[in-house]
């Protein structure tokens, strides 16, 4: 038994060497800096150690708007994109023609590039001198006034980060809610037939705590993915977000890290910290709903 | 509720192009009468699960009609037809207690069916009293085993009250010796429910031990009806008369010539006038009898014990299987000869049918008296 042990941890090793060497020491020492005052990297040196860092953080406007943009789409895209999957995977799984192709068609954006479906939405948003975006020529059809999304206001950016952030993360969740869907074994939908069970009562008694693990799995993978966006801000909106009042909170600890030639390790690792604690709560509260409401076969 | 099936059929269409169309159920004609305890019997792929998705309304016939009755319910969906269906893997919901699971179809009800909580509470109850489980209503489908589940799947297919049940394959999905069990425990509810049953199997022995009547069918085509005993006795045909029975009956090539039964060179008895022909003549294993100076010789493999009785094992060139298996009075077997054994046979034991057809004889066997 003993020398089982031994040998487990043997093969174990190369990923422990890994995890601790490229994910637990990081992680330790980004700890260590959020509390060290003026941290410089070059020098090795620091002035102190204290909170310093974190009021610094949490009084800094460009961070308040990181958080807030954050949060706006966390809140936004979380639900509308499982829903909207939701919906799309329970028509994709009732339908018999064209099941496969419209499966591929809805997981295209997976595979797409990034960089090409950035430039498909400077097509449907950005104002050129060539053309004003098709959303907006949309828009002037209905007689409104057009608007400027890329640099125009705060909300019409954030509608056109949101609208991609649900467009992107899509066809992931589509993916793994048809599988779910389709491993359902269909004697319980006999069963409820012969039983006379209206639809929605079959959805909502048996489908959906049918599938539950699966949604609860898209809710906590799109949460925490959504608290760490910041690519795709970048595709849309330039380097420069907090010019552009889009930072995410990732992108804000970027900032810090490599903004002035050197940067501000301390303050990046005390806002790190401070996502860390977000993610965290919001993660174990996802948990202890889930308890509930969540059945696992 | 007596249940009438009139030419049913249900044609399965060709999956892709080049394949063939499938006749899953051709012209099914049978009357049920109410209250009866009815087993569709057959090997699989033989229609008798598409037969009862017909008769519970999950798929509808391509031709043929369906009566509960006097009415006509072809085309009534499933849920206006009162049919409780139990199925093979049970399809018990997994994140419902028992109790919710049974409550489930009560739930549906709408209308001036619709109940209140407590007498909800009281059919649930009292279906599950009838299948002894009441003890249980807490617990999940998981912390149960393979019994119990099947009979929380038939208390919530009763709780509606419904005048016919369907069993699916009722208890493939159990042990050895549960199966035994649960046959009777069916048995004891269909009794004290006087519902209409109908369930699918495709063991013979489960069918002859508890049902009033039994189906055989094949390839989509009923092949005989009638009470298990009647079945056994007088199989219609060599498909029927191989299906029933354990161990199963021994069938030889032969013929009738010159108005006697012949296997080879021995000539098992004579019969009344009847025209020259090849034959299969099956043999059911206790139609042997022990007899030094009888018609019929095996050449013996060994004899096996049985405790009770005696099987054994011989061999015969006309045979169809390799082996041929006669069962002995133990008391009788103690004086075996070495190689060569010879027999008596019970003439109502022997069943010739016809080479080509397959198709039973009627053959009047005179009773040589030695």
């Amino acid at each position: 038994m003993e020398k089982q042990n031994w040998k487990a941890f043997l093969y174990l090793l190369p990923a422990l060497v890994f995890l601790g060497v490229f994910l637990v020491y990081p992680l330790i020492d980004v700890f260590i800096y959020s509390f060290e005052e003026g941290y410089s990297s070059a020098s090795q040196s620091y002035f102190g150690i204290g909170l310093f860092n974190y009021e610094y953080v949490l009084h800094d406007p460009y961070f308040k708007q990181a958080l807030i943009n954050t949060f706006v789409l966390v809140i936004v895209t979380v639900p509308i994109s499982t829903g909207i999957a939701l919906l799309i995977s329970l028509a994709l799984n009732s339908v018999k023609k064209l099941r496969s192709f419209l499966q591929t068609i809805y997981f295209l954006p997976y595979v797409t590039n990034t960089i090409a479906v950035g430039m498909v939405f400077m097509v449907l948003f950005k104002e050129t001198p060539y053309s004003q975006g098709v959303v907006n020529m949309l828009i002037q059809w209905v007689h409104l006034s057009p608007v400027d999304f890329m640099e125009g206001p705060w909300w019409a950016k954030m509608f056109v980060l949101c609208f991609y952030t649900i467009w992107i993360v899509m066809p992931f969740k589509i993916l793994i809610l048809t599988s779910a869907l389709a491993s359902v074994d269909e004697q319980y939908y006999n069963v409820a037939k012969i039983d006379g069970t209206s639809s929605s009562r079959i959805f909502f008694r048996i489908t959906l705590p049918m599938i539950s693990p699966s949604l609860f799995y898209l809710v906590i993978t799109g949460f925490i993915g959504a608290f760490k966006a910041y690519s795709d801000a970048v595709a849309l909106f330039g380097t420069n977000l907090n010019a552009a009042g889009m930072n995410t909170m990732v992108g804000y600890v970027f900032d810090m890290l490599y903004r002035d030639s050197g940067g501000y390790p301390s303050y990046a690792s005390a806002a790190a910290i401070i996502l860390f604690a977000i993610i965290l709560t919001i993660t174990i509260i996802n948990l202890l709903v889930s308890k509930k409401h969540v059945h696992y076969n | 509720m007596e249940i009438k099936l009139e030419n049913l059929t249900k044609i399965f269409p060709a999956r892709k192009k080049g394949q063939k169309e499938v006749v899953a159920v051709d012209d099914f004609n049978d009357t049920i009468p109410d209250g009866m305890l009815v087993a569709l019997l057959g090997p699989s792929g033989c229609g008798k699960s598409t037969t009862l998705n017909l008769i519970c309304g999950l798929l509808k016939p391509t031709s043929g009609k369906i009566y509960f009755g006097d009415r006509d319910v072809t085309n009534v969906p499933p849920e206006y037809r009162g049919v409780g269906m139990v199925f093979q893997n049970y399809a018990l919901y997994p994140h419902m207690s028992v109790e919710q699971n049974i409550r489930f179809p009560l739930e549906n009800l709408k209308g001036d069916q619709k109940l209140s909580k407590e007498q909800m509470k009281e059919r649930v109850l009292a279906s599950a009293k009838l299948v002894m489980i009441d003890s249980l209503l807490d617990r999940k489908p998981k912390e149960l085993s393979g019994g119990q589940q099947q009979r929380v799947a038939i208390a919530r297919a009763l709780v509606k009250l419904p005048q016919v049940l369907l069993l699916d394959e009722p208890l493939s999905n159990l042990d050895a010796r549960l199966r035994l069990q649960t046959r009777e425990e069916i048995r004891r509810i269909q009794k004290e429910t006087k519902i209409t049953t109908i369930f699918v199997t495709h063991d013979q022995d489960e069918a002859m031990s508890i049902s009033d009547m039994i189906v055989v069918m094949k390839d989509g085509k009923v092949q005989q009806i009638g009470k298990p005993q009647e079945v056994y006795d007088h199989p219609i045909n060599l498909f029927v008369a191989k299906f029933l029975g354990t161990p199963p009956i021994n069938v030889f090539e032969g013929a009738i010539f010159e108005n006697g039964l012949w296997i080879g060179e021995e000539k098992l008895f004579d019969l009344m006038p009847t025209e020259d022909r090849p034959v299969f003549v099956a043999i059911r294993p206790e139609g042997f009898v022990l007899d030094e100076h009888g018609p019929f010789s095996l050449d013996l493999i060994r004899p096996e014990v049985l405790g009770r009785d005696i099987s054994i094992v011989a061999k015969h060139k006309k045979a169809q299987s390799e082996t041929i298996r006669a069962i002995i009075d133990a008391f009788e077997a103690k004086h075996l000869p070495k190689d060569i054994v010879r027999f008596y046979l019970k003439p109502h034991k022997v069943h010739v049918f016809d080479a080509i057809s397959q198709e039973r004889i009627e053959c009047v066997i005179r009773e040589n008296g030695e």
